[in-house]
């Protein structure tokens, strides 16, 4: 897609937009050029975005009839050569696990928003909740590794919608892009980017006849030790058969082949874990300077921010990590922050999801206190700092100092 | 600098857009880091609408506002009900045909937005009358911005319309002031 055109169409460089429309923008310059949605509280205004943007560029938009249908027409859509998205919140998440490993078993590139709103079931539909956190990787059934990644501003919205495309593209995945209903429906200014300031990444298209192509052999003949496959479109000629089921590298199903099971689930896990430094992204302050570490993400850490300004006038020494990849969990770095502080504090807008994989990184060396919240507010900066005065103070009656 | 302002109203009224144009002048025109958050009821129309603008010369955490420096108000509902959250040192700027009772101990500017969108000759535009005397009261964003602001934002058959509305606002603002420090010169 001619980026210039995309430029035209989304109109002046510099707006006041929301997290919902920064998708858009940014699925637009990522190339996207097939979206099926079914709208839904707070991530209707994606679809709506795109119904109105989409078809100026010659894309599709296809207003399907549920969730599920949306997630099997962008894997489709994917399967013809498209970049294809859809989004939703919840309840609609909810509905599309089934595919979403479908899109992992079959390795279609897509990009999944989900701007999380509070649950279980339709919950509070138009407030902020951070609830899907462990669905996001283990909702749909099966080994398997997912991305996701999880913007914390308008402008970032926009930026990591491109990062999720490519992502999706070079490592043939399914990618999630988490906004909060927050920042959904938040406005923002925003900078559109020159062509300059970001890359665009596709598939590797097939390097060998259609007589030798095998769908899912894993690398190419530039590249033969590259763990994802080749792309033949549908429609190209080459012979593609694409299955849920175990398949070979032709594509055919062999559920009975323990081997052939095992190769298969380790090459789609491994395609994601050994390129975790692709697509690991953070940001730190105070990393060199603190020995308590506020770890969050989302709109929760932009409270977060607030209270750390507040906390180091007040001679605390707190840091701040932000992940911005959730998954492929980032154990190394949380490991690295364990090292060098005594306690860390993780807001939430949930009853402890975060925590877990968090824990599980530290291993005991250093405390990890929850700050959790629900029922449809962000944290404050206050309830923040307050929180994280509290488990200060917990943390020295454990431990008197050594007189 | 860091002003906190939330524009109330009932649904319809186009209070969201109001402070759309407004985060859009500061961000986009004058330079400043806006936040635009808004909540609204589950209708269409009526019920209470309320959108909050945080404009700063710095970056921006927490996008909601604490308390308000600025609240300006378009129906008596969503007066009674946010009139207790402004600051020490706020002001309130109500729509005094709209908004009948608006005692509050602020300072308080009085703005027939409605009356002279009417005037105009369409009472649709009585939000952008509105946050051209929220303009010239506050000097919160430039004039230059908050004309650019809005029409870039308005379709361009509109755009003499909200021209209009935009400067009677800054004239209706500017009167507001007047009679309002002459009312604190009188003790009133």
């Amino acid at each position: 897609m001619d980026t210039n055109l995309v430029r035209q169409v989304l109109g002046q460089k510099v707006q006041f937009i929301h997290g919902d429309m920064a998708c858009v923008y940014g699925a637009l310059l990522a190339g996207c050029n097939f979206f099926a949605g079914y709208p839904i509280t707070p991530a209707t205004e994606v679809a709506e975005g795109m119904s109105e943007l989409l078809p100026k560029l010659g894309g599709r938009y296809i207003q399907m009839e549920d969730e599920i249908a949306s997630m099997g027409a962008i894997i489709g859509a994917s399967w013809t050569g498209a970049k294809a998205m859809t989004s939703t919140s919840g309840p609609g998440f909810s509905l599309m696990q089934e595919n979403i490993g479908y899109a992992v078993m079959s390795e279609a590139p897509c990009v999944i928003v989900n701007v999380q709103r509070s649950g279980p079931s339709t919950g509070q539909p138009t407030l902020p909740a951070q609830g899907d956190m462990m669905q996001a990787r283990w909702g749909t059934h099966g080994d398997h590794e997912i991305i996701m990644l999880y913007p914390y501003s308008v402008q970032e919205a926009l930026e990591m919608t491109i990062t999720a495309f490519n992502l999706a593209e070079k490592y043939r995945t399914p990618v999630l892009l988490f906004i909060d209903a927050e920042l959904g429906h938040m406005q923002e200014k925003v900078v559109i980017p020159e062509d300059d300031e970001f890359e665009v990444c596709y598939r590797q298209t097939v390097t060998v006849s259609k007589e030798e192509y095998q769908a899912f052999r894993p690398g190419n003949n530039a590249h033969p030790d590259r763990l994802v496959p080749e792309f033949a479109p549908f429609g190209s000629g080459y012979r593609t058969y694409v299955t849920g089921l175990t398949h070979n590298e032709a594509g055919l199903p062999r559920t009975n082949s323990p081997e052939i099971h095992d190769r298969m689930i380790r090459r789609l896990c491994e395609k994601i874990l050994a390129n975790r430094a692709d697509m690991t992204f953070f940001k730190e302050s105070y990393a060199d300077d603190c020995d308590i570490a506020l770890v969050a993400y989302g709109i929760t850490a932009r409270a977060c921010e607030d209270a750390v300004a507040e906390a180091r006038e007040r001679g605390i020494k707190v840091g701040m990590l932000r992940l911005i990849t959730i998954w492929p969990f980032p154990e190394d770095l949380i490991q690295q922050w364990a090292r060098k502080v005594r306690l860390m504090v993780v807001p939430e807008m949930n009853l402890g999801q975060m925590i877990h994989p968090i824990r599980e990184a530290v291993a005991g060396q250093c405390r990890v206190v929850p700050l959790n919240k629900i029922g449809g507010e962000v944290h404050t900066p206050g309830e923040i700092l307050e929180g994280m005065v509290r488990a200060i103070e917990r943390e020295r009656e454990r431990e008197p100092a050594a007189a | 600098m860091k002003q906190e302002i939330r524009i109330c109203g009932f649904g319809g009224q186009g209070v969201v857009l109001a402070g759309h144009v407004l985060g859009k002048a500061a961000a986009a025109y004058d330079g400043l880091t806006a936040i635009l958050t808004q909540s609204y009821g589950p209708e269409a129309r009526g019920g209470a609408a309320r959108t909050e603008v945080v404009i700063s010369d710095r970056s921006i955490g927490y996008p909601r506002i604490v308390s308000a420096d600025v609240l300006v108000a378009m129906s008596q509902e969503a007066f009674h009900k946010f009139r207790e959250d402004i600051r020490e040192h706020g002001i309130v700027i109500v729509d005094p045909d709209l908004v009948i009772d608006h005692q509050v101990e602020r300072k308080t500017y009085r703005v027939p937005a409605t009356r002279i969108a009417e005037e105009l000759g369409n009472k649709i535009t009585a939000n952008v009358v509105m946050v051209g005397a929220l303009t010239s009261i506050t000097e919160v964003v430039t004039r230059d911005a908050m004309m650019q602001s809005v029409l870039e934002t308005v379709p361009a058959r509109f755009k003499d319309l909200n021209r209009r509305a935009l400067e009677a606002g800054f004239r209706a603002g500017e009167e507001a002031r007047s009679v309002e420090a002459t009312l604190a010169l009188t003790g009133e």
